[in-house]
């Protein structure tokens, strides 16, 4: 059983090494502590709260969220705004509907069961209004980048002034952190931009957080449901793998040989 | 099962198994004799058995909520992922699970590698075997096609387009298999179809494993034939059900780890980006179970060879029965052989690792290297090891290694330190 355990141990060693090599091109991004990593890792609830306020304020003017809809705003494991909070915020939206009894399609205000309301029509209008350059939907952004959060995080403040010798076209920003450098989208934070709601200082550290946060929410709401229900899970297997071991002993123990 | 003369103890039974002896399959599946010192290396037929059912039953749910149609396949999965009830959990279940189903395979495949399981009389169950394999691999690539992301849709074009390569009708077949010009939406719902079709295949084949094993009965560290039942044997049940599920138990422990914590490390980001065919990803990589075949393939300048030699790669394992002309099974008496052994077990994983990173300078060199020497070790050094080996002498059964003080001490001793 040693020798058995020694072999497999090698093995996943070498598996995960694998994988660390498959994330190729390794740049070092900014660390900061996410409060969702981890076995026991959760949102911080108020930093969802004003990631959403930077998303709204800020990114959704070109970032589309096509896959998340006001009611997950009041949703558990999620920024947990209270009903009437998630009713308000979705008001706050004109969305279109129809046709109606006359064929016609008219504007309302959005409800909970409305999907998070696009800022262009189609694709080809969000390209015509961005240089050419797509604005990604930001729905599952942070599982689409082989970073993740910390890409993320570090993109946003990763705005320098070109190297001397780097000529950029127009329209197209320099970023330390972006793959090849060149991006199409402008530096959007700036120290002091919003107003958080519960008075937190809006520098652009703590910005780019938040938000990066409430898009990791967004990309994978039922996160926290994840690591309790794992942690749940994996006791009760360990538990289980014991009290077999124990009987695969006494079982065994008849015949004259070791398992 | 005409090995037991078993009666039922009722008269219903009794009636019942004349007419159709599922009590007989039943009795003889828990008396089947099974030599008593299977390693642990032994009980990933069992784990195997277990990722089939898994994939199937969490499949049948996930193709309830999923939309084969390229306009709406990536959305039905965020549809799945947020708003169907546990949803997450059996998509995550479901991807993971390709990937514990390869890591078992892989195990599964090296073990009658090293203990010699696929030589005479077991070669119908390795033949099997090695077809199931490539049905894991179509439908595994299949699968991987089905979220529609990115990397599912540049991987289908770029697996499909080696078709091409086949001289004169290559063209016609690619355009046959995509359904139109491109990979497009009639190519992903046929291989929605194929997807849900293979794994019933692979379970008829699995009973046909099971069963051509049934009949010389397992092989087993020592690699001698042993008389059944005897005092080498052990019935199925409890001893071997216990042990299989104890070590099933700990399989699933990192399984779990998997789905629970890092569900995403397995797969690639670029497949979170819905496919789009006007967007090339910087590097298109397959899933990581089929890199050694992908280093393969990419090594050899030549299209056409390059498919050939992938798929001879795959095809060689079956000649494996004759290639290999050592009438000794085990390795544990193989000195020589267990050293080739071990460089083939790195070779293919040196080929992983290639078959990961860009296809030039070193990583090409060393690509080439590897996949030559894994076709040397099947077509020179089995077959000439046979030959020349020196062999260790073997035990006369599996009592006398397993309770010591036998005669044969340099066995014993092996047997030790190369079983448990």
């Amino acid at each position: 059983m040693k020798n058995f355990f020694r072999t497999l141990s090698l093995i996943t060693l070498v598996f995960i090494f694998q994988f660390n090599c498959n994330a190729a091109e390794k740049v070092e991004y900014l660390k900061t502590d996410w409060s969702f990593k981890g076995l026991f890792g959760k949102f911080d609830r108020s930093a969802l709260q004003r990631g959403y306020q930077v998303y709204t304020e800020v990114c959704s003017s070109c970032h589309s969220m096509k896959y998340l809809s006001y009611r997950n705003l009041a949703e558990k494991g999620g920024p947990e705004f209270t009903e009437a909070q998630a009713k308000a915020i979705a008001a706050s939206f004109e969305v279109t509907d129809g046709p109606n009894s006359d064929g016609d399609m008219f504007t309302r205000p959005g409800k909970l069961s409305d999907k998070f309301v696009m800022p262009y029509e189609n694709v080809k209008a969000a390209q015509a209004a961005n240089g050419g350059a797509y604005p990604p939907d930001m729905s599952v952004l942070v599982k689409a980048r082989g970073g993740g959060v910390d890409y993320i995080y570090s993109l946003l403040q990763g705005y320098v002034d070109p190297p001397q010798g780097i000529v950029l076209d127009d329209g197209v920003h320099y970023n330390k952190f972006m793959y090849g450098n060149k991006i199409k989208m402008a530096n959007q934070l700036s120290d002091g931009l919003i107003e958080y709601g519960d008075g937190t200082n809006a520098t652009v550290e703590q910005m780019s957080k938040d938000v990066t946060t409430f898009l990791m929410w967004a990309a994978e709401p039922h996160l926290e449901t994840r690591h309790q229900m794992g942690f749940k899970a994996i006791i009760y297997l360990i538990i289980l793998t014991i009290l077999v071991y124990f009987s695969m002993k006494k079982i065994w123990s008849r015949i004259e040989t070791e398992v | 099962m005409s090995d037991n003369a078993y009666t039922p103890k009722s008269k219903f039974g009794k009636w019942f198994n004349d007419r159709l002896p599922l009590l007989s399959l039943a009795n003889h599946l828990t008396d089947y004799p099974t030599p008593k010192n299977l390693n642990y290396w032994w009980t990933f037929g069992g784990i195997l058995t277990f990722c089939l059912i898994t994939q199937i039953v969490t499949g049948l749910v996930l193709a309830m909520h999923y939309i084969a149609h390229a306009d709406m396949a990536f959305d039905s999965v965020e549809h799945i992922m947020r708003d169907v009830n546990y949803g997450w959990l059996i998509r995550y279940i479901h991807a993971n699970g390709a990937s514990m189903f390869f890591l078992a395979v892989y195990i599964h495949i090296f073990r009658s590698l090293f203990y010699g399981s696929y030589k005479a009389p077991r070669e119908i169950i390795w033949i099997i075997g090695i077809i199931i394999y490539l049905l894991m691999m179509a439908a595994a690539f299949m699968g991987y096609v089905l979220p529609w992301g990115q990397m599912s849709f540049w991987g289908a074009t770029v697996i499909t387009n080696l078709f091409s390569a086949i001289p004169l009708v290559g063209e016609g077949i690619v355009t046959w298999l995509w359904g139109g010009y491109s990979v497009d939406n009639p190519t992903l719902t046929r291989f929605f179809t194929l997807h849900y079709l293979i794994p019933f295949l692979i379970l008829g084949l699995v009973v046909l494993h099971i069963w051509a094993l049934h009949v010389p009965g397992n092989n087993n560290p020592v690699g001698i034939d042993i008389k059944k039942p005897s005092k080498d044997t052990v019935p199925f049940h409890p001893y071997i059900v216990i042990k299989d599920g104890f070590a099933l138990l700990m399989f699933m422990i990192v399984f779990a780890f998997f789905v629970f914590y890092t569900p995403n490390i397995l797969g690639h980001a670029d497949n979170y980006i819905e496919a789009d065919p006007l967007v090339t990803p910087a590097h298109i990589v397959p899933e990581w179970y089929l890199l050694p075949f992908y280093a393969i393939l990419r090594s050899v300048p030549d299209k056409l060879l390059g498919v050939v030699a992938m798929l001879s790669a795959i095809f060689i394992l079956a000649a494996l029965p004759w290639l290999d002309t050592s009438k000794i099974r085990s390795a544990v008496f193989r000195p020589l052989y267990r050293q080739f052994y071990w460089i083939l077990v790195a070779d293919v994983l040196i080929l992983g690792y290639v078959g990961a990173m860009p296809a030039e300078g070193l990583y090409l060199l060393i690509a080439r290297i590897a996949t030559a020497y894994y076709f040397l070790h099947f077509l020179i050094v089995l077959p000439v090891l046979g030959y020349k080996e020196k062999t260790l002498p073997i035990p006369l059964s599996i009592t006398e290694p397993v309770l010591g003080g036998s005669p044969n001490l340099v066995a014993a001793r092996n047997k030790e330190s190369f079983n448990k």
